[in-house]
């Protein structure tokens, strides 16, 4: 098994693409439960939503606020899994409800470890 | 109570706090010897009362008879002389006098005497079976008769591991002491741990006789409950998994039928349940809710509460659902993933639920077999009556066989309607 970090993101900035708290709760409740598909298959090894605080800290020390890229899609979270190669951690990624809104996306990405020569 | 049932059951109360009391006094090293003693005032007990009828305060008596015994002891022994107080040996009345007043067998000495031990079982040097045997004998007073029926042994078997558990103690001088924080945090989880295991023990081992498997739970329930009447280890996760049990153990009279067969959920009478447990539970749960602390415990305890509502709901299985989701992100378990799924097949349908449990490859499970069975149980027949076989196939008690061939006369009588459209 190697392991893969799922990176989500969406547009965190434009006001009218944020959700009511009622969709919030829903859209929660979506992702739990893909993550719980997810852990269920014990290939679930961490990772988490993320606030929509943050800060950016650029080469000389120039901190800006905002966890934004330079594009409309932010990261809003991240998980660690487990999978056997880069079809498996993909056909896990594409179940992620946030791929259900235009625009969002989840990025796979291997993680290599310190033993891992490949 | 007769007296043939008072005595043992007063001999099973009282042991476990005269041997706390004392090994508390004489150190981990000779937990041996408190349980001599306490054995021998057991024994003296029968003899005397045999003769002159109970006494009115039949603990007191005990306990009066047990520090007698204790300071015997001490004056004979040994050890004594070399490692508790040389200094004093020369005066013997003073001696006397100081034991008596040491060996303090006053309710508030006898619950912290426990809690101590508690913790110097639950050692994480000791493997977990001999803390579980250990936590019986010792915490609970359980012969090594009963202990080997509850763990479908024979006595040599147990005799050895707490005699080995016991030579572990001595070696590494493990203290029967509360540990300090930050220590206190992972020894408590490891304390926690043992008494679901011992509430487990009672609760799901489909063998074994059915009192003692009550008392297990019972008394897994009491050990926690010392824990939270103490303020520093009343965290919580402890409230929470007190919680679980309470909410588990509403329904103990409910599951078993008269022949000692176990009745399923669906099967059960409800007006058996037992709502004061439920009550408990609830209050439990509330006091579990302080602080941030989202535990393992928190989230069986959120699972266990909506059991207790016997009414389909939406809201009941999605949120069982929820709890499952969080519960698998912070430990997988084989069970849970299990019941994970049939949550989702009562919130999102057998048919979604069914693609989600083929993901899982649990093969060498029985009990995957029966969760399969059980969503195929309504969308194709023989499909789960290949399951449900090959469940029955797999189990390893006739207790289970007997479970599952339940689930397959239930098929036989659901096929009419189910042909029929």
């Amino acid at each position: 098994m190697e392991e893969y970090l799922l990176l989500m993101r969406l547009d965190l900035l434009t006001k009218e693409a944020q959700p009511s708290p009622e969709q919030l709760q829903e859209y929660m409740k979506q992702y739990h439960d893909w993550v719980g598909g997810i852990a269920a298959q014990n290939k679930f090894n961490g990772g988490t939503g993320l606030s929509t605080e943050g800060k950016v800290i650029k080469t000389n020390n120039v901190i800006t606020d905002g966890p934004f890229a330079e594009i409309k899609e932010s990261i809003a979270g991240f998980i660690s899994i487990k999978a056997k190669d880069f079809d498996e951690a993909v056909a896990l990624a594409s179940a992620c409800p946030i791929l259900q809104g235009a625009g969002n996306s989840v990025e796979v990405r291997k993680v290599v470890s310190v033993h891992n020569k490949n | 109570m007769e007296n043939g049932e008072l005595i043992p059951h007063l001999f099973r109360m009282e042991y476990r706090k005269i041997v706390s009391v004392l090994a508390k006094y004489f150190g981990s090293p000779h937990i041996d010897l408190a349980e001599d003693i306490a054995s021998e005032t057991f024994l003296t007990a029968t003899q005397t009362w045999g003769i002159n009828g109970i006494p009115v305060n039949p603990a007191g008596w005990l306990y009066a008879v047990a520090r007698n015994k204790a300071i015997n002891q001490l004056k004979r022994n040994a050890f004594f002389e070399q490692s508790i107080a040389p200094e004093i040996k020369s005066t013997q009345s003073l001696f006397t006098s100081m034991v008596e007043s040491d060996i303090d067998l006053s309710p508030g000495n006898i619950n912290d005497s426990q809690l101590q031990m508690i913790f110097c079982i639950c050692h994480p040097s000791l493997p977990r079976e001999a803390q579980v045997g250990l936590a019986l004998r010792i915490l609970c007073g359980f012969g090594i008769d009963e202990i080997a029926t509850a763990f479908l042994t024979n006595r040599e078997t147990i005799n050895k591991r707490l005699q080995r558990a016991k030579q572990k103690l001595r070696e590494l001088e493990i203290a029967i002491a509360l540990p300090q924080e930050p220590e206190m945090e992972e020894r408590l989880d490891q304390v926690l741990t043992t008494i679901y295991l011992l509430f487990n023990e009672g609760y799901y081992s489909v063998s074994g006789q059915q009192p003692i498997r009550r008392e297990l739970c019972f008394e897994a329930m009491r050990l926690c409950y010392l824990l939270i009447e103490n303020q520093q280890t009343n965290k919580p996760r402890v409230n929470a998994l007190l919680s679980l049990m309470c909410f588990h153990a509403s329904r103990l009279d409910a599951r078993t039928a008269e022949n000692g067969e176990l009745i399923l959920y669906d099967d059960q009478d409800q007006s058996l349940w037992n709502s004061d447990l439920v009550s408990k539970g609830a209050y439990f749960l509330n006091q579990a809710a302080s602080g941030s602390d989202l535990s393992a415990y928190h989230l069986q305890a959120g699972i266990a509460y909506w059991h207790t509502q016997k009414k389909d709901t939406a809201e009941k299985w999605e949120n069982i659902l929820q709890f499952y989701n969080l519960l698998l992100q912070l430990e997988y378990s084989p069970i849970a993933a299990m019941n994970r799924t049939y949550a989702l097949s009562k919130v999102h349908g057998k048919e979604f639920a069914i693609k989600e449990a083929e993901k899982l490859r649990l093969e060498e499970n029985h009990f995957y077999y029966i969760l399969l069975g059980e969503l195929y149980t309504g969308i194709n027949n023989s499909s789960a009556r290949v399951y449900f076989e090959k469940a029955r196939e797999l189990a390893n008690t006739s207790a289970e066989k007997q479970i599952i061939g339940v689930k397959l006369d239930k098929l036989d009588q659901a096929r009419p309607y189910n042909n029929s459209g």
